[in-house]
């Protein structure tokens, strides 16, 4: 524990899945059997594409979405809560410690409410606040944080622009004063320009609100500038994890290789050097046996070619886990 | 020679209720068969519009200016008005290939009923001929099963699939220029790659000539020949893509090159553009990047120089004022 804010125990998440009434009920493998600790004040990186379960595994540890089996622990100063194991009097309290920011700006915010409203929401449902004094005094505090002007609190959204409203959700996820924030593609709608801008208040936020951050991104290289530790996923296992800058300087794992090589790059004269993966990312309904990677791994060794080897981690390097299959 | 696409001074306004907004302004690009010319710009700069309105696309409160000309072959494809000289473009001379292949497939008609559509208006041939053209540009993309596909729907592909599809159906009548509207954008880094590098095979192999649109400077590094940088619906810097990304000259491609998270340089800062992009409504007079512009020199702060590109380097053009602010960082 000790300096632990989450662990992730042996989690896994299944959804049903029938494709009509008479068919067959299926079970869907979102997320397998996974393993991490968060620690505190640390920039937690999920990467993986789309498919890969890392927005199912947020969702999880924040309690939106139901644990098939293990256990999410958040580690509060005072007490521990079990997310598998909460009563409605602790999950109201864990949802005040953990908050969400959410990928498109321009749907997550309602357009029949003020900026002010929006921001204040939070603190009216979870009713932190006693007076209306009060809320607004904490209503501006945050906005001014998160670089918010103040007369802009009374206009709708419609009249800002991505980058200032991926600010004012920012404001709302953090008006309650949580300590864990799980950011699911916060910049992945946002032009490049305005994306830095993003990144960088994000970072100055954690420091001063001591904040500790689940980054859910399929953008390697906004992972790499932004994370201390780096989960990669591939359908709904973690394959490769490791303090972030060890891992992309030394990737063990095939799929972080091929990932790694296929973020285009912005020398010209470095055209293609890219892994290509053949095919796509198989069907979660049917996940192959043993490596879940194997059916498009460009370089299978003989024994995971035929799925003999079960998915597990293995530390290489302190701190660097890597898939057995691809550690051997 | 002259050039396959030729684009002169062209504005495009649409008429809104709030006003007429200036979408694209003063802009000249031309492409030579098979050479790619990338466009890149954040959202709002007009990227979009500058390619619809080769192929005539844009909605009916569009006016385009008197003196702008979009030559096509030799013919002026803004002067067409009849059906039969659009239909000689859109799909003809002129395919586009869309960010979103889910939204540009007709969900309810089979992908292969679509694309012997458009092949039996555009070529002279019957419904077999059709069928067995679009079959084998299907596997020419790298479809497996090529067959089965044909007769499915949009929904029953994935993303990397469908862009495929969408591939195939816009060579199928075997266009001259291509227009590939942030194709890779919907996609994962490892289909991405792949789309990448089957465009620049068909490229090759087909000679067309293509305008490549993103948002993404490493896929325009990876793909183009030339590239446009265009701001607010002015090209603020053209020139050939090794020169604008390895010496760039305008403060707003330096911005953006500064701006991008570069995994190999993990120690540099990430410089964000200050401000917001201002909205079309009230466009900047002069200078449209001075309201940004980190360097910005005492004239072009008050939008007293003109919007104009100037030849630095043989093939290199950088609009005036902002080569005097370049010079300041």
């Amino acid at each position: 524990m000790g300096n632990n804010l989450i662990s992730v125990n042996n989690v896994s998440v299944n959804f049903d899945y029938q494709e009509n009434f008479i068919s067959k009920k299926q079970k869907i493998h979102a997320v397998n059997n996974i393993n991490i600790k968060i620690q505190k004040g640390s920039f937690f990186g999920l990467v993986g594409e789309s498919g890969s379960g890392k927005t199912t595994l947020g969702r999880a540890i924040l309690g939106a979405n139901k644990i098939s089996s293990g256990n999410v622990i958040f580690h509060d100063d005072e007490r521990d809560y079990d997310l598998t194991n909460m009563n409605k009097q602790d999950l109201k309290e864990y949802r005040k410690k953990a908050q969400l920011i959410f990928q498109d700006p321009y749907a997550a915010l309602s357009p029949r409410m003020t900026v002010r409203d929006i921001i204040a929401e939070p603190l009216e449902v979870m009713k932190i606040t006693n007076s209306r004094q009060e809320t607004d005094e904490r209503v501006r505090d945050i906005a001014s944080k998160c670089r918010l002007n103040i007369e802009h609190l009374r206009r709708f959204p419609h009249a800002f622009s991505g980058g200032q409203r991926q600010r004012i959700s920012i404001a709302r996820a953090l008006v309650s004063n949580p300590k864990f924030i799980v950011a699911d593609e916060s910049v992945a709608a946002l032009d490049v320009s305005i994306q830095a801008d993003i990144l960088n208040l994000l970072k100055q936020l954690q420091t001063e609100l001591n904040l500790t951050y689940l980054f859910i991104s399929h953008d390697l290289s906004v992972v790499a500038h932004v994370c201390d530790v780096v989960a990669v996923m591939y359908l709904g296992h973690i394959v490769e994890m490791g303090p972030s800058r060890q891992l992309f300087k030394n990737p063990k794992h095939s799929y972080t290789k091929a990932l790694l090589s296929s973020i285009p790059s912005i020398d010209p004269e470095k055209r293609s050097q890219a892994i290509e993966l053949k095919g796509e990312i198989p069907s979660a309904l049917n996940p192959p046996p043993g490596c879940v990677f194997r059916t498009r791994c460009p370089n299978p060794g003989i024994d995971c070619k035929g799925g003999e080897i079960k998915m597990g981690l293995t530390e290489v390097e302190p701190g660097h886990w890597v898939d057995q299959c691809c550690a051997l | 020679m002259s050039h396959l696409l030729e684009v002169k001074n062209l504005d495009v306004k649409f008429d809104t209720d709030e006003g007429r907004i200036t979408a694209v302004e003063n802009i000249s690009l031309s492409v030579d068969q098979g050479e790619v010319l990338g466009i890149v710009g954040e959202s709002g700069s007009g990227k979009s519009v500058t390619a619809k309105s080769i192929m005539k696309l844009n909605p009916g409160n569009t006016s385009y200016n008197e003196d702008a000309e979009i030559i096509l072959d030799n013919e002026n494809v803004l002067q067409f008005t009849s059906k039969q000289d659009l239909k000689k473009i859109r799909g003809g001379k002129v395919s586009m290939i869309f960010q979103e292949p889910m939204a540009s497939f007709a969900p309810a008609i089979k992908i292969g009923a679509q694309m012997v559509e458009q092949l039996l208006i555009h070529k002279n041939i019957n419904k077999d001929e059709a069928k067995s053209i679009s079959i084998n540009m299907l596997k020419r993309v790298g479809i497996a099963d090529a067959e089965k596909r044909f007769n499915q729907y949009a929904f029953e592909l994935s993303g990397g699939m469908r862009q495929r599809a969408m591939i195939a159906m816009a060579l199928s009548t075997m266009p001259k220029l291509l227009l590939a509207d942030e194709p890779t954008t919907a996609l994962d880094v490892t289909i991405q790659a792949q789309v990448i590098n089957l465009i620049k095979d068909i490229i090759k192999e087909y000679q067309m000539g293509v305008i490549f649109i993103t948002h993404d400077l490493g896929v325009i590094a990876q793909v183009a020949d030339h590239v446009a940088v265009m701001y607010l619906g002015s090209v603020v810097e053209k020139g050939p893509v090794n020169e604008i990304l390895k010496n760039p000259k305008h403060p707003y491609t330096k911005g953006l090159l500064q701006a991008l998270p570069d995994i190999n340089n993990l120690d540099a800062p990430l410089s964000p553009i200050p401000g917001n992009i201002p909205s079309p409504l009230d466009r900047p007079t002069g200078c449209v990047f001075r309201t940004r512009c980190p360097h910005h020199n005492p004239e072009g702060k008050d939008g007293k120089i003109e919007m104009k590109l100037i030849e630095v380097e043989p093939g290199h053009w950088v609009d005036q004022c902002g080569i005097k602010c370049g010079q300041n960082g």
